[in-house]
């Protein structure tokens, strides 16, 4: 018994070190700007960089839109696949399991060829179309997160009970799926919104190859500028990473004692 | 639209008419977003310039760059994927089997879910700061224990480099994967297979890897699929020094490199074919292990 605590103590430990010393060597050098000891000279610059306000805020919006996007196609298919078309599940599942398959460097390209400036549908050609298609290229990659977090919590309600009682009072179903389904299941929508902020907010290929001034091709022009505001970015993102994933757990707990059981 | 629907008596038609529309933006979304483009991209793969049908594009795949690029990135995924399941079990088994508090347990999970997460550009920089040629790591080994990393020929911009980064993402996601499976083990064959004589090797390779296997070998493949697609974190690693198949697409992309729009449909085509297989085996076995692990 001991040896078995002894090897799994073992096992924590370098993998504690494999996974700790490189946030430690981030933190390091985003503070080592200056050569007589540490300063946060590094994130001064980041942060007043304007560049970077505007690629932030600009990733900060499509994450937002992204999210909303998501949730405005996601809740009423998978609340629809669930009361109404059950045959229909096995291939909206594989639909939005289809970004893990498709690599998105490829889906992009197939964008480009797609809606480029000599299609029917030309796109890219302008600032609107550019981001239309950013945004919903984004939609696709949290397609997966987003539809199972919905479906696992459309399981957990009785939909067919709540649309009925619904419908007895008299709601339509924009009114049943806006009032009664979407905050029943809105914990679950959350941890798709965090996962799908966390994924948003540094991607490169999409915002590279559709030429947008988004976040992720800002740090990797930094990366190939500077030496210590890369690692003040690192360190910047790892902190959102880590807030997504901390509400998602937050609110997840929350949720186990605010519903009932049955 | 919506009251008129809901006030029908009992009208089976208009209300199922009613119903497609709620799924019908969904379809319209990933026809045009993902199959439709996707598919332009297998089709380009089989046509030349004239648009007429050929297999010349998938044969230039053959050709010594190209094919030593995917054969590096089939590499690189391959070792990421089956350390990153080793070390990955190591842990799961650590917390799962091996008595250890239960705090941490808890935040070895949270913090996976993080790690996981933690890719692409950023966890390229963070690599950089620790182990390039000024990093952390590597400063730290030269004043304190006297070892010159970059004397020895390590450089983080290179295949060993990349290795190292990628494993940032593959443990931990093997760590949240395994770890339900290893917790569906039950107590009772243990003691079962302890009962009738069999010592602690025997009922690892008899009873739980068994049991096991399609979990482990299904997220091999997951891993394998998770690394071949990543784009970004090589690129801010290497710029585009190391020739991997991604990158390789991604200059074409971007510049035509390859004076070939039809091998830049065939390189996407080749990686969609990759990833494709790989998943299929994940999903596969993955049905194969629910049946033992509930």
């Amino acid at each position: 018994m001991t040896g078995k605590r002894l090897w799994s103590w073992l096992a924590v430990v370098l993998g504690g070190l494999y996974f700790l010393l490189p946030l430690a060597g981030m933190v390091d050098f985003s503070l080592r700007m200056q050569r007589d000891g540490y300063s946060f000279g590094a994130y001064r610059i980041v942060l007043t960089d304007a560049q970077f306000q505007q690629t932030f805020g600009y990733s900060v919006g499509l994450a937002l839109l992204t999210i909303v996007l998501g949730i405005l196609i996601v809740v009423p298919t998978a609340y629809f696949v669930r009361l109404r078309f059950p045959g229909l599940r096995p291939i909206v599942e594989f639909i939005t399991l289809l970004p893990l398959v498709i690599p998105p460097i490829v889906i992009v390209f197939g964008y480009i060829r797609i809606y480029n400036t000599s299609s029917v549908l030309p796109l890219t050609g302008s600032w609107w179309g550019t981001n239309i298609l950013v945004l919903f290229g984004y939609a696709v990659l949290s397609l997966p997160y987003m539809y199972r977090s919905v479906d696992t919590g459309l399981r957990t309600i009785d939909i067919a009970s709540l649309t009925e009682a619904a419908q007895s009072l008299g709601a339509g179903w924009a009114r049943i799926l806006a009032v009664v389904i979407l905050p029943n299941v809105f914990v679950s929508v959350l941890s798709g919104a965090f996962l799908t902020f966390a994924i948003v907010i540094g991607e490169y290929v999409f915002a590279a190859l559709l030429n947008v001034n988004s976040f992720g091709p800002y740090m990797v022009w930094m990366g190939g500028n500077r030496a210590y505001e890369p690692s003040a970015l690192a360190v910047v993102a790892f902190a959102i990473t880590w807030a997504c994933m901390g509400l998602i757990q937050l609110f997840t707990r929350f949720s186990k004692f605010s519903t009932v059981r049955r | 639209m919506t009251t008129s629907a809901a006030s029908l008596p009992s009208a089976l038609r208009p209300r199922q008419v009613l119903s497609w529309f709620g799924v019908a933006p969904f379809f319209l979304f990933a026809l045009l977003f993902l199959i439709l483009p996707t598919l332009n991209i297998v089709v380009g793969a089989f046509r030349n310039a004239a648009g007429e049908a050929t297999l010349e594009n998938l044969g230039k795949l053959l050709s010594p760059s190209i094919r030593s690029a995917f054969w590096i990135s089939i590499e690189l995924s391959l070792l990421t994927a089956v350390l990153g399941c080793l070390f990955g079990f190591l842990i799961a088994a650590a917390i799962t089997l091996g008595g250890l508090p239960r705090p941490l347990r808890n935040a070895i999970l949270t913090f996976s879910g993080v790690a996981s997460n933690f890719a692409g550009v950023p966890l390229a920089f963070a690599f950089i700061a620790t182990l390039g040629r000024l990093g952390f790591v590597t400063m730290l080994l030269r004043h304190w224990f006297g070892i010159n990393l970059y004397g020895s020929g390590f450089n983080i911009v290179s295949f060993l480099g990349l290795a190292l980064t990628y494993l940032y993402f593959q443990i931990p996601l093997m760590v949240l994967i395994i770890t339900p499976a290893l917790e569906g083990l039950r107590r009772e064959w243990r003691e079962a297979a302890e009962s009738l004589g069999a010592s602690g090797f025997q009922y690892w390779r008899l009873v739980a890897l068994p049991v096991l296997w399609p979990s482990l070998l299904g997220t091999l493949a997951l891993l394998f699929a998770n690394a071949f697609g990543a784009v970004a974190t090589a690129i801010a690693l290497t710029g585009s020094s190391l020739s991997i198949a991604p990158i390789v697409l991604f200059a074409q992309i971007r510049g035509d490199v390859l004076n070939d729009p039809h091998l830049g449909y065939a390189i996407a085509f080749a990686m969609i074919v990759l990833t494709a297989i790989a998943n299929g085996i994940y999903i596969l076995l993955r049905m194969r292990a629910e049946r033992w692990v509930k």
